[in-house]
C-alpha cells in the first residue's frame, strides 16, 4: 500500500448475511432446498406473499440466530420484534421483506481473532433475523434483458444479518473477522459457510479518517464479495481508491458500489441521493417476541466447544503452537480431522503439519474444503504410520499423499505404498518371528497361559523390528503357529 | 314467509325436520338473487353451481343425520376479501381481476366443515377502505331500503345480500366499522368480534392490526350461532388467540338485569340526526326498564388513526392477478398496473400510509397515531371498570344517497368515527337494528370489552327481544307474511 495511506486511518465495518439451515422456511413450511429443487418448487401462498397468507415464526430460525448471538458473546433482549422493511423489488414477492428495525434479537456483542499472533476485538452491533428474497434470473446482462425470471425457492429461507461495530482497520483484520465468523457458525451447526453460493455473504463499509481523529470519514458500502479473497482484496482497492480522491483534494461520496471479481475494482451502483426510506414498522402479522431467560439458558447450555476453546485445548492437549492451533480450529471439519488423526494414534505435531501443509495446499488449488475429500483421518493416519515405522521416506509419502488424495478411493494407494515395502517372504518373516520369541519371553509365556493381549504385543515388536515392513496378519498366524 | 326471508334457527330447524331440503332453500335464495340481483348488485359473483353441489352435500349429510350442525344446508355470502380455493377472489379490486387462490381462508375452511352452503363472493369497497360501497372496484351496491341510497361498507354487499333476501347470512370483515356500519344501514345484525378472536388467514388484508371477520345476520341469535362456527384459535394465524370459545347461546338469553351499561358522552358526534339521537335515547332507556344500571361514562380519545398500507406493496402485476403490460421497463410496468388497477381511495390510503411512515414524518403521524391508539385502549379499559358494554349510535345518520359523500373524503370517513374506536380499542362491538328513520334502518352499537363477545350478544339480544325492529324487513325482501 501506498505510504500516504498510513496518513489515514482505515475503519472497516462488515454487514454478513448468513441462511440458516433449517429444514423448512422462515415464515412457512417449505423446504428451503432453493439449490437443487426445481424453479418456484419449493413455494406456498405464504413465502409468495399472496393475498391473505399469514407468516407463522419458526422456532428453530429464532433459536438458531440466539445460538449465533450467545456464541458472539452478544446480549439477548427479553423483548424483539419483527419489522416491515418496505421496498419494490420483483423478487421480493410482499413488496416488504419481514426483518428487525428498532429491537432485534440481539445486541453488543464482540468477535476475537488472530492477525500476526495478536488477539484482535471486533464489536458485534447486533444479529437479527429476516427472511431471504428469491433469485432472479436475466437473460442476458442486467440493463439490456428482455425477459428476466424469478425462482423463490430462495425467498423466505431464514437469514441472519450479523452487523460489526467499525472496528476493523485493514483488509486483513477484515478478512480475519469473517474467517473467524464462519468457522463460528460452522461450529455452532448454524451455516455452512459457503460463500460461493450464498450461505454466506459480506458487505463492507469502508471508510478513511485522518490518523487520530475520533469521528467517521464519508462511509462507502461495498457489496458482491463472494470469497474470503474477494474481501481482502475489494477493501484494500477501496482503501487505496480513496486515498488517491482524498489526496487528490476531492470527497468521498456516500454511495453503494460493487465488487467486480474479474476486473478487481469497485463500481458505483447507487449514491445517497437515491438511498432508500425503508419505512420500517412493526410486522402486524406477527406477535412480538417473549425471549424467556430459561430458554436463553437452555440454548446456551447446548452450544458446542467454540474455536477460541478448542484452540486453547490444542495447544494444551496436543502441544501444538498458537498459530497451528488457530489454522486447525478455523474450520469445524478441520479441527475434527485433525483430532480424529491424533485420536487414531498419529503424533499430533506430524498429523498438523501434514493437514496444514501438503492436505491444505492441495485443497486450496482445487477450492475445495477438507470435508470433500475421500481422504480420511485413518488413511492419513496410515501414512503418517508407515514414515513413523521408517517404511516411507517423507518423500515417497508425499508423493503417494498426492495420489490418495486424487483418487477417489485413497485406500489402493495406502496399500500399494504398504505393498512395495511390505515382507512377504516367508523365511524373512520366520527370521523375525523367532527373534521376537527369543526377546520377549515372558510375553510369550503370557499367551501360551491364554492372555491374548500379549500376542497384540508381540506383534507389534514385529512391526518395530521389521520397520513396518512386516504383515500384521501372517505375523499374528506364524507366532501362534510357533508359540503354540 | 318465503324461504329467503327466515333466520338460520328456523331454517335449521326445518332441514332437521325433513319440512325442507337444502337444495329447495338453495334454490329458493338463487331465484331471489336472480330477481332482485340486478337491483343491488350485491354479488361480484354467485357460484350457483358449488352452491347446489354444498346443499346437495348437506342435504345427504342430513339424511343420513351424520354431524348435522347449526349451519349445515345453511346459504351464506362470503365479501370477496375471503380466500376460497378456485374461485375468483378480488377484494374489489380490478387489480386482483382474475385471481382465484390456490387456497380457503379459515373461515371458509370452518363453515365448510359445518357444511353450510356458498353463494358467492359479495361486493364491497376495494380492499375494503371505505363506508359506502361506492369504492368498488367493479360497481356501487344498492341499498335494498332505498335504491338510491349507499348500503354502506365497506361490507355494503353483504349487508345488502342478507336485507334482500340474496343470502341467509354473511360473513364481512370489520376494520373500522365495516361491518357495524353497513348493518346498520341495511337493519340487520352485524358483530365484529375482538381482534384475535377469528382467524385472519386467508382475508385479504387491509390493515392486518385492525382487520376482523364477522357475522352479518337477520338476528342476535343468528349471529352468535355464526360466530360460533368461525371463532377460535388458528395455527396458521399468530396473532389468533388461543383462549378458549364460550358457548354463546349458554348465555345469550340472560338479559341485562343488573348489567351495568355505560354511555359515552362523546359518542353523540356533532352532526347527528336528532332522529338517530332519540331512537338511541330510547333504546337506553328500554334497556334501562329491562333492569340495567346506566351511567355517563367518557372516551376521551375518540380519534382517527391511520393505519400503515403496505399490505397493498405485493399488488405489482408480476405474479397475479391484473398487469397493465406495455411498460418498457419494469418500474415503468409497476406503475402502469397500478394506476390502472387501483382506485382513488385505495390510491389516497397508499399516499397517506406511505406519507405517514416516511423519514421526517415518522414521529408525527406514525408514532403520534400509535400514541391515540394507545390512548383510546387505556381509555376503553378504564370504562370497562365501571361498566359491562358501553351504548351508542352505530352511524350518525341513516344510509344516504350514493354520490353525496364521494367529492369530500373527509366527510365519507367521519361516517366512521363511532366505530373505528372499537378496533383500534381492542374490544368488540355488535349493531343491532333500533328504528327506521324516514323508512330507512339505523343501529345501536353495542361494545363490550376484549373477548366479552358474550357481554356483547347478551346485551344486543336483550334489546330485540323486547323489540321488532329486527323483524322489519326491506321492500326488496317483501313483507314477512
Amino acid at each position: 500500500m501506498s505510504a500516504i495511506a498510513t496518513r489515514y486511518e482505515v475503519v472497516v465495518g462488515l454487514e454478513v448475511h448468513a441462511q440458516i439451515l433449517t429444514q423448512s422456511k422462515m415464515f412457512c413450511g417449505c423446504s428451503t432446498d432453493y439449490l437443487t429443487a426445481p424453479p418456484n418448487a419449493n413455494t406456498c401462498p405464504v413465502c409468495l406473499g399472496l393475498p391473505g397468507s399469514l407468516p407463522v415464526i419458526n422456532r428453530r430460525a429464532v433459536e438458531a440466530t440466539i445460538r449465533t448471538a450467545l456464541a458472539l458473546n452478544c446480549e439477548i433482549p427479553e423483548f424483539s420484534k419483527f419489522d416491515r422493511k418496505n421496498y419494490f423489488y420483483p423478487d421480493l414477492p410482499k413488496g416488504y421483506q419481514i426483518s428487525q428495525y428498532d429491537l432485534p434479537l440481539s445486541r453488543n456483542g464482540h468477535l476475537d481473532f488472530d492477525l500476526n499472533g495478536e488477539t484482535r476485538r471486533c464489536g458485534i452491533t447486533r444479529v437479527h433475523l429476516e427472511e431471504d428474497t428469491g433469485k432472479l434470473l436475466h437473460e442476458g446482462a442486467i440493463h439490456e434483458a428482455q425477459a428476466s425470471l424469478v425462482n423463490f425457492n430462495r425467498a423466505g429461507v431464514p437469514l441472519m444479518e450479523i452487523v460489526s461495530e467499525p472496528d476493523l482497520r485493514s483488509a486483513d483484520e477484515a478478512r480475519e473477522y469473517v474467517m473467524r465468523l464462519r468457522a463460528i457458525l460452522q461450529y455452532i451447526g448454524v451455516n455452512d459457510g459457503d460463500m460461493e453460493s450464498g450461505q454466506l455473504r459480506c458487505d463492507a463499509n469502508v471508510s478513511l479518517r485522518p490518523a487520530g481523529r475520533a469521528e467517521l470519514g464519508t462511509k462507502v458500502e461495498v457489496k458482491n464479495m463472494n470469497s474470503f479473497r474477494a474481501i481482502h482484496r475489494a477493501v484494500e482497492y477501496e482503501v487505496e481508491r480513496q486515498t488517491q480522491v482524498l489526496e487528490s483534494g476531492g470527497r468521498l461520496a456516500q454511495e453503494t458500489r460493487g465488487w467486480n471479481d474479474a476486473r478487481g475494482l469497485t463500481v458505483s451502483q447507487r449514491s445517497k441521493e437515491y438511498a432508500e426510506d425503508y419505512r420500517y414498522f412493526p410486522e402486524p402479522d406477527l406477535p412480538p417476541l417473549d425471549v424467556s431467560r430459561e430458554w436463553v439458558a437452555q440454548i446456551r447450555a447446548g452450544l458446542p466447544e467454540l474455536p477460541a476453546a478448542r484452540r486453547e485445548r490444542f495447544m494444551t492437549t496436543f502441544g501444538l503452537s498458537p498459530y497451528d492451533a488457530a489454522l486447525l480450529t478455523s474450520s469445524k471439519a478441520m479441527a475434527e480431522f485433525f483430532e480424529e488423526t491424533a485420536r487414531l494414534g498419529a503424533p499430533a505435531k506430524t498429523a498438523a503439519n501434514w493437514i496444514l501443509g501438503d492436505f491444505s495446499r492441495l485443497l486450496n488449488a482445487d477450492h475445495k474444503e477438507i470435508q470433500d475429500s475421500s481422504v480420511r483421518p485413518t488413511h492419513l493416519q496410515e501414512l503418517i504410520h508407515l514414515i513413523e515405522t521408517g517404511a516411507l521416506t517423507g518423500r515417497m509419502a508425499k508423493q503417494t499423499f498426492e495420489v490418495m488424495y486424487r483418487a477417489p478411493d485413497p485406500g489402493p494407494a495406502l496399500e500399494a505404498a504398504r505393498g512395495s515395502t511390505q515382507i512377504s517372504g516367508d523365511a524373512e518373516l520366520d527370521r523375525i518371528v523367532d527373534e521376537i520369541i527369543a526377546e520377549n519371553v515372558k510375553s510369550v509365556a503370557d499367551f501360551r497361559a491364554g492372555k491374548e493381549q500379549a500376542l497384540k504385543f508381540l506383534i507389534g515388536q514385529g512391526m518395530k523390528i521389521s520397520k513396518g515392513r512386516a504383515n500384521p496378519q501372517r505375523l499374528d498366524a506364524l507366532l501362534r503357529e510357533k508359540i503354540q | 314467509m318465503k324461504l329467503y326471508q327466515r333466520t338460520i334457527r328456523d331454517l335449521h330447524k326445518m332441514l332437521v325436520d325433513r319440512e325442507i331440503s337444502s337444495v329447495e332453500l338453495t334454490d329458493a335464495v338463487l331465484n331471489q338473487i336472480d330477481a332482485v340481483g340486478d337491483k343491488t348488485k350485491a354479488y361480484l359473483l354467485v357460484t350457483r353451481e358449488l352452491a347446489l353441489r354444498q346443499a346437495q352435500a348437506a342435504d345427504d349429510r342430513l339424511r343420513a343425520n351424520r354431524d348435522v350442525r347449526p349451519l349445515t344446508g345453511i346459504p351464506i355470502a362470503l365479501k370477496d376479501v375471503l380466500c376460497v380455493t378456485d374461485v375468483a377472489s378480488t377484494a374489489g379490486s380490478k387489480i386482483l381481476r382474475g385471481f382465484t387462490p390456490p387456497y380457503s381462508a379459515t373461515v371458509v375452511e370452518r363453515l365448510e366443515g359445518e357444511g353450510a352452503v356458498f353463494l358467492g363472493k359479495t361486493n364491497c369497497d376495494e380492499f375494503a377502505m371505505g363506508s359506502s360501497n361506492e369504492n368498488s372496484g367493479y360497481w356501487p351496491v344498492h341499498n335494498p331500503w332505498a335504491l338510491d341510497r349507499v348500503p354502506g361498507g365497506s361490507s355494503g354487499g353483504s349487508a345488502a345480500a342478507v336485507a334482500s333476501g340474496e343470502a341467509i347470512a354473511a360473513l364481512g370483515s370489520d376494520t373500522g366499522g365495516s361491518i357495524r356500519q353497513p348493518a346498520a344501514l341495511t337493519g340487520i345484525v352485524g358483530l365484529k368480534p375482538t381482534y384475535g378472536r377469528v382467524s385472519r388467514y386467508g382475508l385479504i388484508a387491509f390493515a392486518s392490526s385492525l382487520d376482523q371477520i364477522g357475522p352479518m345476520t337477520r338476528d342476535v341469535v343468528d349471529g352468535a350461532l355464526l360466530l360460533q362456527a368461525i371463532a377460535g384459535h388458528d395455527p396458521r394465524d399468530s396473532t389468533s388467540s388461543s383462549r378458549p370459545v364460550p358457548d354463546y347461546l349458554a348465555t345469550l338469553t340472560d338479559g341485562v338485569r343488573g348489567m351495568r351499561l355505560g354511555v359515552p358522552k362523546e359518542y353523540f358526534v356533532a352532526g347527528m340526526e336528532p332522529a338517530v339521537e332519540q331512537s338511541i335515547r330510547d333504546a337506553i332507556r328500554l334497556l334501562e326498564q329491562q333492569g340495567a344500571s346506566i351511567e355517563e361514562v367518557s372516551l376521551p380519545h375518540s380519534d382517527v388513526a391511520l393505519p400503515a398500507y403496505s399490505n397493498l406493496a405485493r399488488y405489482d402485476g408480476t405474479r397475479y392477478g391484473f398487469q397493465a403490460g406495455g411498460g418498457r421497463n419494469i418500474i415503468e410496468e409497476y406503475m402502469l398496473t397500478r394506476q390502472q388497477g387501483f382506485g382513488a381511495e385505495v390510491k389516497r390510503r397508499i399516499m397517506l400510509g406511505t406519507y405517514a411512515l416516511s423519514s421526517g414524518y415518522y414521529d408525527a403521524y406514525y408514532l403520534q397515531a400509535q400514541k391515540v391508539r394507545t390512548l383510546i385502549i387505556e381509555d376503553f379499559k378504564r370504562a370497562f371498570k365501571k361498566v359491562d358494554a358501553l351504548l351508542g349510535a352505530t352511524s350518525p345518520t341513516a344510509a344516504f344517497e350514493l354520490g353525496a359523500k364521494t367529492q369530500d373524503p373527509v366527510a365519507m370517513y367521519l361516517n366512521d368515527i363511532i366505530t373505528i374506536p372499537a378496533n383500534l380499542g381492542n374490544v368488540c362491538g355488535i349493531s343491532v337494528p333500533c328504528g327506521l328513520v324516514d323508512g330507512l334502518p339505523i343501529g345501536l352499537q353495542v361494545i363490550a370489552p376484549g373477548f366479552g363477545e358474550e357481554a356483547a350478544l347478551r346485551v344486543a339480544y336483550a334489546f330485540e327481544a323486547a323489540t321488532e325492529f329486527h323483524k322489519a324487513r326491506s321492500p326488496l325482501m317483501g313483507a314477512a307474511a
